[in-house]
């Protein structure tokens, strides 16, 4: 049966982080709102209670809290001349799949990215000139600056309730903060959380190495706090189940408890759970979008018509959303033109591993994003001249594991693989293994896009998208650099046995562990039609009335991972809608 | 989301109330019975929402005042009747007299109305706020819903009953000012005695269900207990200042606590919509009260089994959201520590709410709505025995032990998970 909704003032795809942020300010502003989920509904206490003993085998083995392939999955491929695979199981892509998106599920780091993550292109120019860009990277502004987006990073931390400690406040270098961010113009909402014993090792070694260490803010909240909505939060318990689980305490910032709430009792918002967005309508000339096509969870047809149409799904939807609906041009990798899929990336990891002697790191009492950090190698906060790449890694002593299963197979090199005497190497290994992660930055490369698959389909017959990703020369680069920093400090700790890794000497691999999850870009907001799908604004360029926002948006990757940037531009967006297009719809940007 | 519905409703209906009634209200006098009709009509809506009609006066997922939701008394189950203007199932076809007379006399078409509908208070409402009320209550949209009423059994069926029941409790004499007391007082007297009825939970019965002169000391009814009011500190109100209560009937939270059982839907549904005046008058009434003594008993020593226990329990179960010391987050988790509604007479509120768990209140001025999740399918009876007993016998608390067969009683009457299954 198909059937068609009655006309909403806005339609907003998926109601993670920055559809339910959008979702909020838009409601606030009066407009009548309808998302369309997905996934389920998910509430904190009924979904996630704190009586009910968390399983690690559902939750980090088995990933129950994600998007199962069997929903959707992406085929990937290396290079252009090969054919791509569907993607059977999830190791580094972690989608979210209920109403709260990967928001609910993530521990998520929560960084303000830096001046030079949103104009790249001016600043090596400037610092570096175009001989310090390997064959094939693309780099462009955003048209949008830190000093831009500062009051949006500000609003949304308080609707996040970020914890962490300031380093730079009204331009003033404050004591234990990162003395590299962008300048805040107030403190963390939170108080960092408390360190680990790795974390403490970390900091010493890197303070003696010179380099300046501090906490890694968090999505974890670190003490009480009502947030700009109301919200009240709770501080976070360290329990250890974080990251692929959703918090029963009120504890991890997401939607579900630094939105929704507010949200629900909003007369002008309904969602629609359980259903699909399988295209966005235009008018046939594709001047205007009309509303979207989806298929609900009986499997009947709906249609939603909107005035404006938001697509808020994740940065690999977005994209194929836009190309389902053929919207915009799709980047031609033969030709290099076109736009849609072009200027994906990725993150490069690299590490330093590490086992002590005699250490009690009681790595069981951790929670998601729990971290110390350098960003010393971060960005452009170093001098690059002679290195032969740009970008860098925020790197991090990461404690966010210690669960048994998970850590069962790291033992000390030369232990027993069973018996007794693998049991006494876990023993130990338990207590004095630690991880030094490089989160590098990826820039975007003529070879790294996306398009439709030719030969998968998803359970409704329409192309799944298509990745073509390898690492470049700048990845490579750079990540031997930053591994050889990770070995530097895990030695300076004191560790007994070091090594490393980086990641781009072996060719990207969907099915690798410990990579990142941090797939952006495809959708880019930019300042040239001819090398973005949106203005500053996250407009579309031919259709002013759509509207994409998430990390899809982001030129290029950034050491960092994306949410706060994510929240930050869409409240950006959000008010460029409410001041701006409603007062005049039509583009905001005109050339 | 009929709950979702009913809140906007009733938000938008009280959206135009609100800035007129501080200056029209008083306690006492004669609304200017000249005045427009819109005004007194919106005076009308808010004192349906200080009353509170709505709470009883619709069914659960029901139309707004269709009634249909049945009140569990002690003597049988009364339904609440339809009050919208359908002229066949509802009171439509009402006049001003017939109103008055249900509303302040607890006289109806069949004859007398059971106390359950709360006219006990309705009757100290001035002329003025009943012609309004009713200004009002004919705006309704009728809605056809046939509600049987008494579904009492023998003898309470016998509504004639109630004429020697009201010559022994039915005070009908109107509300008048105590002159020695402030116009807050006075005004926060008549909210809480003639409409917001708070005496009907909170006062103890005597074992025909009227009022016992034990006014405000809490009792229980309907698996919950309704708490003590009055000025204690052990069990009542005595530590919490006039701006504590505020904020409790405003956002359902404040530093101490969060509203639990039918208390956050009088929250939710009314206490929450009344104007800031109002629920400071409320606030300087309960504050107002004379100071009363209640004796503390000495707490189990800590070596008790149960307290010892007990403490194991909350450590592994409580101590996560309430915190280590039992102080719990500000407006969000209560905190355990001294906390009144704790060293309560009976424990009938805290077995509800730990076997069943319990919704929080959402409100305009704290949306948060955190809940607790219930153990009756994870705790046995004597874990949730001993864990009472602990946490009203620590922290600053004191109060007579919990059995293992108190939390039986209690599971069996909610209906919650009888065997737990480890």
């Amino acid at each position: 049966m198909n059937y068609k909704r009655p006309k909403a003032d806005v339609v907003i795809i998926g109601l993670g982080w920055s559809g339910s942020t959008m979702a909020e300010e838009l409601t606030r502003a009066g407009l009548n709102v309808v998302a369309i989920e997905r996934g389920a509904w998910r509430d904190t206490t009924t979904n996630f209670p704190t009586t009910r003993d968390p399983d690690e085998l559902s939750g980090s083995v088995r990933k129950d809290i994600l998007q199962a392939p069997v929903t959707e999955t992406y085929t990937v491929r290396n290079k252009a001349d090969q054919t791509a695979l569907p993607l059977r199981k999830y190791n580094n892509l972690t989608l979210g799949n209920n109403v709260g998106g990967a928001g609910t599920h993530w521990a998520g780091a929560s960084w303000r990215w830096q001046a030079f993550d949103h104009q790249p292109y001016s600043r090596v120019m400037e610092r570096y000139g175009a001989k310090q860009l390997v064959d094939g990277l693309i780099l462009q502004d955003w048209g949008i600056t830190y000093d831009d987006l500062e009051p949006f990073y500000d609003r949304f931390e308080k609707i996040a309730g970020t914890s962490g400690t300031a380093g730079v406040i009204n331009g003033v270098k404050q004591p234990g903060g990162n003395p590299f961010e962008g300048s805040r113009t107030s403190p963390y909402p939170t108080p960092a959380l408390e360190r680990t014993r790795a974390n403490l090792l970390f900091a010493e070694a890197a303070t003696r190495l010179g380099y300046h260490p501090f906490p890694v803010p968090s999505a974890m909240i670190g003490a009480p706090y009502t947030n700009a909505l109301g919200l009240n939060l709770a501080p976070c318990t360290y329990c250890g189940y974080c990251q692929l689980y959703g918090c029963g305490n009120w504890s991890k910032s997401s939607p579900n408890i630094c939105i929704l709430p507010v949200l629900m009792q909003r007369p002008n918002f309904t969602v629609v759970t359980e259903s699909e967005v399988i295209r966005i309508n235009t008018t046939p000339d594709k001047k205007m979008a009309t509303g979207v096509t989806f298929v609900d969870s009986n499997g009947n047809i709906g249609e939603q018509p909107a005035d404006i149409v938001i697509t808020a799904t994740f940065t690999l939807d977005n994209t194929r959303l836009l190309l389902l609906s053929g919207i915009s041009t799709p980047y031609d990798f033969a030709s290099g033109q076109g736009v849609v899929g072009r200027a994906f990336t990725f993150q490069t990891l690299s590490w330093g591993f590490m086992f002590f002697e005699n250490e009690y790191l009681n790595p069981f009492m951790n929670t998601g994003a729990l971290a110390t950090q350098i960003d010393d190698f971060n960005g452009d906060n170093f001098d690059h001249t002679g290195l032969g790449f740009i970008g860098g890694a925020g790197i991090q002593s990461l404690c966010n594991q210690g669960l048994p299963i998970g850590m069962a197979g790291l033992v000390p090199e030369g232990s027993p693989q069973w018996g007794k005497g693998w049991k006494q190497a876990f023993q130990k290994g338990y207590q004095n293994y630690a991880q030094i992660q490089g989160q590098g930055t990826n820039f975007a490369h003529r070879e790294q896009f996306m398009d439709l698959d030719p030969t998968y389909k998803d359970r409704f017959g329409q192309p799944l998208l298509r990745i073509t990703f390898d690492y470049n020369e700048n990845d490579r680069r750079s990540g031997r650099f930053v591994r050889d920093k990770c070995i530097e400090i895990a030695k300076e700790m004191g560790a007994k046995q070091v090594w490393g890794d980086s990641f781009p000497d072996q060719p990207y691999s969907g099915y690798r562990p410990w990579d990142s999850s941090h797939v952006q870009g495809g959708v880019v907001m930019g300042e040239d039609p001819k090398t973005s799908v949106q203005n500053r604004y996250q407009q579309n360029w031919d259709i002013p009335n759509l509207f994409v926002i998430g990390a899809s948006s982001f030129p290029n990757n950034a050491g960092y991972n994306p949410t706060i940037a994510v929240g930050a531009t869409t409240l950006w967006t959000a008010k460029a809608i409410k001041d701006l297009y409603l007062k005049n719809p039509g583009p905001l940007v005109r050339l | 989301m009929a709950r979702y519905l009913l809140r906007s409703t009733l938000r938008s209906c009280i959206r135009g109330g609100v800035a007129l009634s501080v200056a029209a209200l008083f306690a006492h006098g004669a609304q200017a019975q000249d005045a427009p009709a819109d005004t007194r009509i919106d005076h009308g809506r808010y004192l349906a929402i200080a009353g509170d009609c709505v709470a009883c006066h619709t069914a659960p997922g029901g139309k707004p005042f269709a009634g249909g939701l049945d009140l569990n008394t002690p003597f049988g189950t009364i339904t609440a009747s339809n009050i919208t203007s359908d002229t066949a199932s509802g009171i439509g076809s009402w006049s001003l007299q017939q109103f008055d007379a249900a509303v302040r006399h607890g006289k109806g078409p069949n004859g007398h109305l059971y106390p359950a509908m709360p006219y006990t208070a309705y009757a100290k409402m001035t002329d003025a706020d009943l012609a309004d009320l009713w200004a009002y209550i004919r705006t309704i949209p009728p809605v056809s819903q046939k509600v049987v009423e008494n579904k009492l059994p023998f003898p309470y069926n016998i509504r004639s009953a109630m004429i020697v029941w009201n010559a022994l409790f039915f005070d009908s004499t109107p509300f008048r000012p105590d002159s020695a007391k402030s116009d807050a007082v006075n005004r926060g007297a008549y909210l809480v005695e003639a409409l917001a009825h708070c005496g009907i939970c909170h006062t103890p019965k005597n074992a025909l269900g009227g009022d016992s002169a034990a006014t405000y000391q809490g009792t229980s009814l309907q698996g919950w207990h309704a708490p003590d009011l009055t000025n204690n500190d052990h069990t009542g109100l005595g530590k919490w200042s006039a701006e504590d209560i505020v904020t409790y009937l405003r956002s359902g939270t404040n530093r101490y606590t969060a509203s639990s059982g039918s208390m956050t839907e009088v929250i939710v549904n009314s206490t929450q919509h009344l104007t800031d005046a109002d629920l400071h008058a409320i606030a300087a009434y309960f504050k107002a009260l004379p100071a009363r003594t209640v004796e503390a008993p000495p707490p189990l020593p800590a070596n008790n089994a149960q307290v010892e226990a007990g403490r194991r329990e909350f450590v592994v179960q409580c101590s996560a959201c309430h915190t280590s010391s039992g102080q719990g987050v500000t407006n969000m988790i209560p905190s355990l520590q001294s906390n009144p509604a704790i060293n309560a007479r009976s424990p009938d509120s805290l077995l509800n709410i730990l076997l069943a768990g319990t919704t929080g209140p959402a409100t305009a001025a704290n949306p948060t709505g955190a809940a607790m999740p219930g153990f009756a399918w994870k705790l046995q009876d004597d874990q949730i025995a001993d864990v009472l007993t602990y946490i009203r016998n620590s922290q600053g608390n004191a109060a007579a032990a919990v059995s293992a067969a108190d939390v039986a009683k209690a599971r069996k009457a909610l209906g919650a998970q009888q065997v737990v299954w480890h």
